[in-house]
């Protein structure tokens, strides 16, 4: 079991106020992510559910028990770091086994858990090796097995893929997500990375200045963004925005279009503009046209398509596709 | 043409090297050669070349008692260095990974107190010991020595502490290890060369420190830098003799030096080369 509720809970660093008043709760099992520019409270906020910052007011329940007031070593949580963390004088087998070690775990018993999980993480063969003979991607998964031994109520993970390469990030972001169905236990999982948060998560938190935007299902948060911040960050290409008259038209006082929401046509349309820079995919053409009086904007066209730097386009937005936001930024519906 | 510049320049380096390293240890081979003269060619004038007679040593140690103050010494720097590493692990262990905007501040008057001249608070250290009856005792020399080389230590072991990815320690919190724990299986194995570096030179300092030791102590806890200093007499000067006496006091921590020399210079440089 391992529900994690979060209740106005206030961290404030020196007079800083990090969080002002954040109230979650995460389902059992669930998969959380948690995802947000730099800066945005993210990981101080997983850093407050593991008991590795104290929270200066609010309460945090595991399965309903209060653990506010306790310490890390307490509350039956496993963290995976950024920087993997881990023990450089220790063998894969002690990293791995440490923890197992610390709960005064039968010596027999231990040693099974681990051949476990190296097998689970392909370590087997690397068992008696130090971290530092390990490429990132098994370090990575040496902090993994680290966390699984022990069971615990939820896993923790703050940027786990930051430190890798491109392709080793899909690989392991599949891995997390397989052993997330395996396992069935709570994850939250910390990144500023809105594709890692979209392809993994049951449900998406997205934070802006310590404050909880939006927590829903990542197409919910696709489809019905609460607000412009949501809007702008959540998508890939970002949403395209218009103020002013081209908002106006639609009674809001901003517009928003995703780049894959428009149509373009070389003879007619609603907006008229001229193609900046053209990325070409493959699968899809990112093109960056300049609209007059409105600014650069970005559409999603098909691959084969063949449009240059230079040329004269028109933009039109699907009408059923549109957000609208008042003054302060939130949805219209 | 480019190997020649690079075999040149290695040349070059090397000589001055070796020059330095000779300037550096002269007055130690000197000393060194001094104690194999007789004391009538030690008072002749400069001499490189000695009669390699051992009859200094022979006189030294049939004059003085050896080995109460080796073993002074010995007591004196090994105790007072365990003493300031138990109370400097905590210290700096709090410093480096739970620091507040005032503790570059502690540090920074730590150290201040080894800016202050020593003498100026002689007389109320000799005072105190007095009245304490600290005055020639091992416990007494102890103590000062901890005192002396405390912010030392300190300094040490927090530029170490701050190599140390705090995330390490945080992993070993959220495992489940508490306080203790975390110190002995994570923090302590990972500082081994900075402690073991810290420990050796911090014995090394409290083996030569001469200004408390001298001062303090009369016969009893006497160490080797009181047994130097009993062969400069104000009848003349036996310059062999105090050369032997030097040699011998000096010998047992050259030893030690040269065995942990590779310890010492990776402690030292710890950090500065990544």
């Amino acid at each position: 079991m391992g529900s994690i509720t979060l209740e106005h809970v206030n961290k404030t660093f020196g007079g800083h106020q990090v969080i002002p008043d954040v109230s979650l709760d995460i389902k059992d099992g669930e998969f959380v992510v948690f995802v947000g520019p730099s800066g945005c409270g993210k990981s101080t906020l997983l850093r407050l559910i593991a008991g590795l910052e104290d929270t200066t007011s609010g309460a945090i329940k595991l399965d309903g028990v209060d653990v506010t007031d306790k310490g890390p070593a307490h509350r039956g949580l496993a963290m995976v770091f950024q920087s993997y963390a881990l023990y450089p004088h220790m063998t894969v087998r002690q990293n791995i086994a440490f923890p197992l070690k610390m709960a005064n775990i039968d010596k027999a018993i231990a040693e099974q858990k681990v051949a476990d999980a190296a097998r689970v993480l392909n370590l087997t063969d690397y068992l008696d090796r130090k971290p530092r003979a390990l490429s990132g991607g098994q370090r990575q998964r040496v902090a993994i097995g680290r966390a699984i031994v022990r069971q615990p109520k939820a896993f923790l993970f703050d940027e786990p893929l930051s430190n890798l390469d491109a392709a080793l990030r899909v690989n392991m972001r599949i891995e997390i997500t397989e052993l997330h169905q395996q396992l069935k236990t709570t994850m939250v999982y910390v990144t500023h990375d809105q594709v890692e948060a979209m392809t993994m998560a049951d449900r998406i938190v997205v934070l802006n200045a310590g404050r909880v935007e939006q927590f829903g299902t990542p197409l919910e948060l696709y489809k019905s963004p609460a607000n412009r911040f949501v809007a702008g960050f959540i998508g890939s290409p970002k949403m395209n925005f218009l103020e002013g008259a081209a908002a106006g038209k639609y009674q809001a006082e901003a517009i928003g279009v995703r780049p894959e929401h428009i149509r373009l046509s070389r003879d007619a349309g609603e907006w008229q503009g001229r193609v900046g820079v053209a990325e070409h995919l493959g699968s899809d053409t990112f093109l960056h046209v300049h609209v007059d009086g409105a600014g650069l904007h970005t559409v999603r066209t098909g691959g084969e398509d063949d449009y240059h730097p230079g040329e004269q386009v028109w933009l039109s937005p699907d009408p059923n596709r549109i957000y609208r936001f008042d003054r302060a930024g939130q949805a219209l519906r | 043409m480019a190997r020649a510049v690079s075999t040149r320049r290695k040349l070059t380096m090397t000589v001055l090297v070796w020059l330095v390293a000779l300037i550096v240890f002269f007055p130690i081979l000197y000393t060194i050669i001094t104690s194999l003269k007789t004391e009538g060619e030690a008072a002749a004038g400069f001499s490189m070349i000695p009669s390699f007679t051992f009859e200094s040593y022979a006189a030294v140690l049939d004059q003085q008692d050896y080995f109460r103050p080796f073993f002074n010494s010995v007591i004196i720097s090994i105790g007072s260095t365990l003493v300031a590493l138990l109370i400097a692990v905590p210290a700096a262990w709090a410093m480096a990974f739970t620091p507040t905007p005032r503790t570059r501040d502690v540090l920074m008057w730590m150290l201040s107190t080894k800016m202050m001249p020593a003498a100026g608070v002689l007389v109320p250290m000799y005072l105190i010991f007095l009245n304490t009856g600290l005055l020639d005792t091992l416990l007494g020399l102890s103590i000062i020595l901890t005192l002396v080389n405390l912010p030392i230590v300190v300094w040490m072991l927090y530029t170490y502490f701050k190599e140390i990815p705090v995330d390490i320690l945080e992993a070993a919190r959220m495992d489940g290890a508490t306080l203790g724990k975390e110190l002995v299986y994570v923090l302590l194995p990972m500082a081994v060369p900075g402690i073991a570096s810290t420990l050796l030179l911090n014995v090394i300092l409290a083996w030569n420190e001469a200004f408390w030791t001298l001062r303090l102590s009369t016969d009893d806890a006497a160490p080797l830098t009181a047994f130097i200093a009993s062969f400069s007499s104000p009848q003349g000067q036996f310059l062999a003799k105090l050369s032997a006496a030097s040699v011998l006091a000096i010998l047992p921590i050259l030893l030690l030096g040269w065995f942990s020399q590779k310890q010492l210079v990776r402690g030292l440089t710890f950090g500065a080369v990544k």
